[in-house]
């Protein structure tokens, strides 16, 4: 008897509707890069939906270069144990191992993420194999809708990590939001042909086309340092936001914090925009991406 | 009852969450919906869904900005005027105790609750759910509800005022208290609107019994005559 009960309830884990739920829930709030548990800990109290465990932020690995990989797991297994949110972690681009190690090691979502040394210049990681969802960055239709297709659950701009710098993320999200509302009144003549140019699975470019969005949750990453970045990408139409070095490279991380989730939740709100947004102390030091070199950028890892 | 149905006006508190999700899904059963970030928005509401989210998060919000916002609705919760649907995130929210926190809650429900009770994203699920409460007015809508639990919470106590409508491994997951209503799985990110449908006939349409006592009496016959 109790064998049959089991059976008729069909437990499943890791299924599409699992994975790409849990980003659902997280939309509309922000998640910050955090490099341990005392930091972590702080974004929890400030408000993040999540956290996203790296070994530096992104301003740091830009500073002192070298190979940017997965955090220590002893590191990232500390966050987790702090916080009650869910905790992302990021490994670098087609190491499924470190992917492996993460999704063991308890972590909600797994960054595949350019601000890492990717590991493969070729391939991506397959990540319909795994039980946990991916969140993976993008800088337009094409390349969202290469990673969907390899099973992320969710999608972020690449913008351009750890400048400050809020350009890349703009242009990004306009590249992508854009591209869906031409979609949407392309004659369906002309879809093969559409996914051939901009190199996506057709049937993704199909079903983009008919719902007039992407088919996971998209936020935006990539240079937000204030509340009015973090409101500017939600006005354009993003699920939500990632800060990574705009908070704990801030003169007051704990208050910055704070302001940027009022703002994510508030930003069609400018008074409490204009509230929240005062005496924040000193923004990161920025670092604007036209003064970058043509191989300082991040975003241009990936394909 | 779909003249009623249509009518209805439902504020899905828009704080942090899968807001959208349960907008479209009353809006597809032919209500209105409202996004809810201030008090003054739920003066007019037939209903309110407080979604998925991140209760740390919303927790902080209610404190720093949007106090009112919260002590209103427990106000309008509590005398019982209010039909508040809670899901996953919202259970926690509805329930009396939360088992070791101690951060905001509207205080309403006779339950208690544990945060991320099947432990990591990993542990995640979705399984079949005989809910009888959804499936007794045709026999079409008699196969299992599609559960989909998000690090959910569970409910580990429930007073006997507490009407039980469904269970997984022994434990309530979708429970009903007068007006207030709770399900710890997430039916709006399926694409079936059973639950959502039960809120707004059964939850939502008792606001008006209390109102309209003998007009809703005599609906509540002719709806059960048919089944």
């Amino acid at each position: 008897m109790p064998t049959e009960v089991k059976e008729s309830r069909n437990v499943k884990t890791g299924t599409q509707a699992v994975k790409r739920g849990l980003p659902q829930m997280l939309k509309g709030g922000v998640i910050m890069d955090v490099v341990n548990a005392e930091q972590a800990k702080i974004a929890e109290a400030a408000g993040a939906v999540a956290v996203m465990a790296l070994e530096r932020v992104p301003a740091d690995i830009r500073a002192e270069g070298g190979v940017s990989r997965m955090s220590d797991p002893a590191l990232v297994a500390a966050i987790v144990e702090s916080v009650s949110i869910p905790v992302m972690a990021k490994c670098r681009i087609g190491h499924f191992v470190e992917a492996q190690i993460l999704e063991t090691l308890g972590v909600d979502c797994i960054d595949e993420s350019e601000v890492l040394t990717p590991a493969d210049e070729e391939y991506h990681v397959d990540k319909s194999k795994f039980t946990i969802p991916f969140v993976c960055g993008a800088r337009n239709l094409g390349e969202a809708l290469r990673r969907i297709g390899e099973g992320a659950a969710m999608m972020r701009t690449k913008g351009e990590a750890g400048t400050g710098d809020v350009v890349e993320a703009v242009r990004h999200a306009r590249a992508i939001l854009g591209a869906i509302k031409r979609l949407t009144i392309m004659p369906d003549e002309e879809l093969m042909t559409y996914a051939k140019e901009i190199g996506a699975p057709y049937e993704l470019v199909k079903k983009v086309k008919e719902e007039g969005k992407l088919p996971v949750v998209n936020f935006a990453a990539g240079g937000i340092a204030t509340p009015a970045d973090a409101a500017l990408l939600m006005q354009m139409g993003v699920d939500g936001v990632f800060v990574g070095s705009g908070i704990f490279k801030s003169g007051n991380p704990q208050k910055r914090a704070e302001a940027i989730v009022k703002a994510t939740t508030y930003f069609n709100n400018p008074e409490i925009l204009a509230e929240v947004s005062k005496n924040l102390g000193e923004p990161m030091v920025g670092l604007t991406v036209k003064s970058l070199g043509p191989n300082e950028t991040l975003a241009q890892r990936g394909w | 009852m779909p003249h009623m149905q249509e009518s209805l006006l439902i504020g899905v508190l828009a704080l942090q969450g899968a807001f959208i999700e349960h907008r479209q899904a009353v809006e597809r059963l032919g209500a209105r919906s409202l996004e809810i970030r201030f008090k003054e928005q739920l003066q007019h509401i037939d209903g309110l869904i407080i979604p998925g989210g991140e209760s740390t998060c919303i927790d902080k919000l209610s404190r720093e900005i949007a106090g009112e916002l919260y002590s209103e609705i427990t106000k309008l919760g509590a005398s019982g005027k209010l039909p508040i649907y809670g899901t996953c995130m919202g259970t926690i929210f509805l329930a009396k105790e939360i088992e070791g926190a101690n951060q905001t809650r509207l205080n309403l429900m006779d339950i208690t609750v544990k945060r991320n009770a099947y432990g990591p994203q990993k542990a995640s699920f979705e399984a079949d759910l005989d809910i009888s409460a959804i499936s007794m007015n045709a026999s079409e809508d008699s196969h299992p509800f599609p559960g989909i639990f998000l690090r959910a919470p569970s409910i580990v106590h429930a007073k006997e005022n507490v009407q039980v409508l469904a269970e997984f491994d022994g434990l309530p997951v979708m429970a009903r208290q007068n007006n207030l209503f709770v399900t710890t799985f997430h039916p709006e990110v399926t694409d079936d609107l059973r639950i959502h449908k039960y809120f707004l006939d059964q939850v939502c349409t008792s606001k008006n019994a209390n109102e309209m006592a003998s007009v809703t009496t005599f609906q509540y016959e002719v709806s059960t005559s048919k089944s």
